[in-house]
């Protein structure tokens, strides 16, 4: 016959995995292969952004997930999605002050000196982007060399006398009655868990911020942009951005009191905005709130501007996408999107076939 | 299958068997499984540990929460037949888009002794068919898989309904990319939930009547809405028109999945299922004549059954059967 559309399917999905075993595998007589490790370490950004998209705080799978996918963040994001399914929820935590984040940078746009002082940390942000070609030919000595060169900067620091912890930028404008108490902000315990409750709108702030926190880096960008650009009315200044450890604590299974099991990696933001009446008040500025796992700082603000975009469609109507909830939470989930969009790559002969049949009806139709 | 027990943490006992009557009847899973409580915790290498832990799961993939509250909204869906019950779609080892509705359906509804039949555009052997029945016989050790349609107690398909009529032993379940009917008029969900409330689907009628006032014919060609025991409109998924007629008293009990929009809908067994039409203008399915004359499938045949049109090189068309396991039944 000869005229079957698919067959042997399954050894023809077998020969696409040896293949792409071939493609990360075929320069083996001349490189070795890459580490977990070293890609948890030397692809910083990278393995933020599987992270935070991945929703699980694993560094180490994390790095998996990015040598095993080739490299490509989305499909790395989705393994780790993948794993969480299969993992019962074990607890709640309680809420945790990020005033105890172990900061490795720390910026206001609002004020030139705040309490705590500004730390720029690891940035590329003022850094000119030329290329460093000696980079190509960085050997082991190269490469141990940077470390050390740090190393004896560091020893020449006064580390003892940085604060362990250093206030808020929002708490000193809420002191001097710029910002609303934290009350109006619509705090929700427990909070809403997009993994093991149906998304049914209107969402909890706190839905959405989670579904935010887990979103695609640059597709919560691309709809933050828009708010920028003038699809929407936001106008965000950026109160502070922290990068840095939290640590995590829990309840101890037997005694009850909150007990340090670790900590994560994060990037938290508060923006202000332009300021809005308040029904028993003067007017004060607009909070929106930022934080996800790994260091993502355009997503942090991101996801801070559109907290307080969503707010603002909440309290006046939606005038632009960037205010719609359902708009924004169901466009912004990498995983999702991805999935979705490559799916149209699978047959659709049936589908097709019916089309053609409406098509050629309506062409009948017109001869006659 | 020997690879996949020794991946994969078999829990017998553990899980209801599923099948078509067991949806009346689900049960717990027990406690959750409690880190340390396995044997191969007790090993004194902490990486060792670490890594085995991390390739156990559950039977069925799933964690047992996950799964008892798929079957709670497929009960619910059940109950309240064509209504949409929102659910908290997991992600899974498949991407969105590729069926991860109608796994999470499968995945939630198979016990050791099913036998499980996956189709994608009528064929078993589809490459998408091939991936997600891999999927499930290395999640699901003791599981049966099958081609022939009597065989199976589940069956999961996406784009079609097999041509052989299912019996009140079989589960069909659908893979669902779109499961509002009304996302065609009306792009916010909060209008459409309640748009199916009211069960107000006048703005659908007035975009059939627009394609025939423009086109003289109904445009829509799949997924076409059709009203479940005389209340909810449902999307039946991407199946032909062909199919639709297949839904209405059917014996077997049909399940919908759309993973990436989190809905779960039924058309349980013996219930109406009526696609949307006029008085006037009836429903018509796809029409395989050419120039008057049914083409029949070229391997069997058959000139009953749905048909994919190929194209020779030679420029000109042949029609075989879209359902290979009608097909190769009805050769033999």
């Amino acid at each position: 016959m000869g005229y079957v559309a698919i067959k042997g399917g399954e050894s023809a999905i077998e020969g696409a995995e040896s293949v792409l075993e071939f493609l990360r595998s075929q320069h083996a007589d001349q490189e070795s292969p890459l580490s977990a490790s070293q890609v948890q370490h030397q692809m910083h950004y990278l393995h933020s952004q599987v992270i935070s998209e991945g929703a699980l705080y694993d560094p180490e799978l994390a790095a998996l997930a990015i040598k095993q996918s080739l490299g490509d963040p989305l499909e790395a994001a989705f393994l780790l999605r993948a794993h969480r399914s299969t993992r019962p929820r074990v607890m709640e935590t309680e809420p945790h002050d990020t005033s105890g984040l172990r900061l490795i940078r720390r910026i206001s746009a609002a004020f030139k000196d705040v309490p705590g002082g500004q730390s720029l940390g690891p940035t590329p942000d003022y850094t000119h982007r030329l290329f460093r070609f000696e980079l190509l030919e960085e050997d082991d000595q190269a490469f141990k060399e940077q470390l050390n060169q740090w190393l004896s900067l560091v020893a020449e620091l006064d580390v003892e006398s940085a604060p362990s912890s250093v206030p808020k930028v929002i708490d000193f404008l809420r002191q001097q009655g710029l910002l609303a108490a934290p009350e109006n902000s619509g705090g929700q315990r427990p909070p809403f868990d997009i993994t093991r409750q149906p998304l049914v709108f209107p969402l909890p702030r706190s839905a959405r911020l989670a579904m935010m926190a887990r979103s695609h880096a640059g597709s919560i960008l691309a709809m933050a942009y828009s708010s920028m650009r003038g699809y929407g009315d936001v106008h965000p200044t950026v109160a502070e951005l922290r990068v840095g450890y939290l640590p995590v604590r829990v309840p101890h299974p037997i005694t009850g009191e909150p007990t340090e099991v670790g900590e994560v990696l994060m990037t938290e933001c508060e923006v202000v905005t332009m300021f809005q009446a308040q029904k028993d008040g003067p007017p004060v500025f607009g909070l929106g709130y930022g934080a996800c796992f790994g260091h993502n700082e355009a997503k942090a603000i991101s996801m801070a501007i559109l907290d307080r975009a969503m707010q603002n469609g909440e309290e006046n109507g939606i005038s632009h996408p960037s205010e719609d909830p359902e708009f924004v939470l169901m466009h912004i989930d990498g995983v999702e999107s991805m999935g979705f969009c490559v799916h149209y790559k699978m047959p659709h002969y049936v589908t097709f076939q019916s089309d053609l049949d409406r098509l050629r009806a309506a062409q009948n139709v017109q001869h006659e | 299958m020997s690879e996949a027990q020794e991946q994969h943490v078999d829990r017998p006992g553990s899980e209801a068997p599923a099948s078509a009557k067991s949806l009346g009847a689900v049960e717990d899973n027990g406690p959750l499984p409690r880190p340390g409580s396995e044997p191969s915790q007790t090993s004194a290498d902490p990486t060792s540990q670490r890594s085995r832990r991390r390739r156990e799961h559950e039977f069925a993939l799933l964690d047992p929460v996950a799964k008892r509250e798929i079957r709670r909204a497929s009960l619910k869906a059940v109950c309240i037949p064509g209504y949409q019950v929102p659910f908290a779609s997991r992600e899974l080892p498949i991407a969105r888009g590729f069926g991860t509705g109608g796994l999470q359906l499968t995945l939630s509804l198979i016990g050791p002794t099913d036998t499980l039949k996956v189709i994608d555009q009528g064929a078993d052997a589809s490459v998408n068919a091939c991936s997600l029945r891999k999927l499930v016989r290395k999640v699901c050790p003791g599981v049966k898989t099958s081609e022939i349609t009597s065989d199976a107690t589940l069956i999961q398909t996406r784009h079609r309904i097999p041509e052989e009529p299912l019996t009140d032993r079989q589960v069909l379940v659908f893979q669902v990319p779109y499961p509002c009917p009304l996302v065609l008029v009306e792009s916010n969900e909060q209008r459409r939930v309640q748009m199916h409330g009211e069960s107000d689907y006048s703005k659908i009628f007035v975009k059939l009547y627009e394609d025939l006032a423009r086109f003289q014919e109904i445009t829509l060609s799949h997924r076409y809405p059709t009203a479940i025991h005389r209340h909810y409109v449902i999307d039946p998924s991407p199946i032909p028109r062909f199919d639709v007629p297949k839904l209405d008293h059917a014996r077997c009990l049909h399940l919908f999945g759309a993973g990436r929009e989190k809905k779960i809908y039924a058309v349980p067994p013996f219930t109406d299922a009526k696609p949307l039409e006029f008085d006037d203008i009836r429903f018509r399915v796809e029409s395989f004549d050419v120039a008057g004359q049914r083409q029949a499938c070229q391997r069997c045949g058959s000139a009953e059954s749905y048909l994919n049109e190929l194209i020779r090189p030679d420029g000109s068309r042949v029609w075989v059967c879209s359902d290979t396991a009608f097909c190769q039944r009805s050769r033999t």
